[in-house]
């Protein structure tokens, strides 16, 4: 009987130590899925923003298993730093740099996703031999003890990081400085040249060889707004630099030359019949009006 | 559950990260799989702190993240000056490094 209730406490206190309780082991599956499937995500989405999010996911969840297992501090310091700066930080050059063909899956070297494929399965199993050979079966301590000690996990955190690793410490806020002053440097350009003033922009604005205002677009005055349909100055002669330059080139520019003539009649016309009426109002205008007010019902 | 499990998870991330670096050419997801490989450490850490009962392990993990932040701030000012010059954050470029 006595041996029987000694072999129950073993049991309970188990050859582990700090057994996890079933909230743990369900925060552990569902959190440890997600991250891996993020992981999975960001190596195998062809978009870098894709492999963002992907990657901000797995930090998201790693955080909830820091916390799940008495890292308070360092939970929240994970969606913060890590989810909140360094991953926008990468967004943000992401839109900087933008999209180039980088972010193709092609395989250039050939074979190399095949070699990288075995490289992973053999690192993991080497990984994963050496962990389970060397942990399983060691009892957990738990952070109960080392958390209620200075009173909360940020306390003690804070007694270790002033104390014991008081150098490592300073050491880091001279990395940091570091990095900051290397960041502005390596993104710093020189200007090789002085800034221009407006006279100076205005001058080569207006230099020769140079158009001051918008070219005339395609298909002015033209009846075909086609691309390819070179505007008509005022004289009925075609603006060449209206149609764009590619067109030019390839000789797709349409000929404008009967439409012009055609044009310039048609406007000739259409001026005389205006030109006319800027001469106060004629006899026809009075009539045109006198009629239109006896038609109104 | 077995805690040891925390220490497989870090392992299989670790793995994950490290055929990314080895898979993607674009720069940048080659940072984000490093990022990667670093909190998978970090959760061994952190999983090594409560397996010892002490609080220097998430110290470490803490220095790691420190570590980390200034790793990106100065990689991503490499990256992007790089693409300045090249117009490309392919690690698949020759003399990449070179002037």
């Amino acid at each position: 009987m006595n041996a029987l209730a000694n072999l129950g406490s073993v049991v309970a206190a188990g050859p582990i130590g700090v057994e996890p309780d079933t909230g743990e082991t369900v925060t552990f599956w569902v959190c440890a899925t997600l991250a891996v499937l993020g992981g999975l995500g960001m190596v195998l989405s062809r978009k870098a923003v894709h492999s963002a999010l992907f990657i901000a996911l797995t930090m998201i969840n790693l955080a909830v298993l820091y916390i799940a297992q008495d890292a308070l501090f360092l939970g929240m310091v994970q969606i913060i730093v890590y989810t909140g700066a360094v991953m926008m930080l990468f967004v943000f050059v992401l839109m900087v740099v933008g999209v180039d063909a980088s972010d193709s899956l092609v395989e250039t070297l050939k074979g190399q996703r095949l070699l990288a494929g075995i490289a992973f399965v053999g690192f993991l199993g080497l990984l994963l031999a050496g962990v389970v050979e060397a942990f399983d079966g060691v009892p957990f301590v738990g952070l109960e003890a080392a958390n209620t000690a200075q009173g909360t996990n940020v306390e003690g955190i804070g007694a270790l990081i002033f104390t014991r690793y008081l150098l490592a410490f300073e050491v880091t806020a001279a990395l940091l400085i570091t990095a900051a002053v290397g960041a502005m440097v390596l993104t710093h350009r020189e200007r090789v040249e002085p800034r221009k003033s407006q006279p100076e922009l205005s001058t080569e604005r207006f230099a020769p060889g140079r158009h001051p205002v918008n070219k005339p677009s395609p298909g002015v005055y033209a009846r075909n707004n086609a691309v390819s349909m070179p505007a008509l100055l005022p004289d009925g002669s075609t603006a060449e630099d209206s149609v764009p330059g590619p067109l030019r080139v390839r000789g797709d520019a349409r000929e404008a030359d009967l439409l012009a003539l055609a044009e310039a009649e048609h406007l000739s016309a259409h001026e005389a019949v205006t030109v006319d009426d800027p001469y106060g109002p004629g006899p026809g205008q009075t009539d045109r009006q006198a009629s239109g007010e006896e038609s109104r019902p | 559950m077995n805690p040891t499990n925390y220490l497989v998870l870090s392992a299989i991330l670790f793995s994950i990260g490290a055929a990314g670096v080895l898979v993607r050419r674009n720069a940048i997801v080659v940072f984000m799989c490093i990022e990667l490989m670093l909190n998978a450490s970090n959760l061994a850490f952190v999983t090594f702190a409560r397996m010892n009962g002490t609080l220097d392990g998430q110290v470490v993990a803490f220095f790691v993240m420190v570590v980390a932040a200034a790793e990106v701030v100065v990689g991503l000012a490499i990256i992007v000056t790089i693409f300045r010059t090249r117009n490309s954050a392919s690690v698949d470029e020759p003399n990449l490094l070179r002037l």
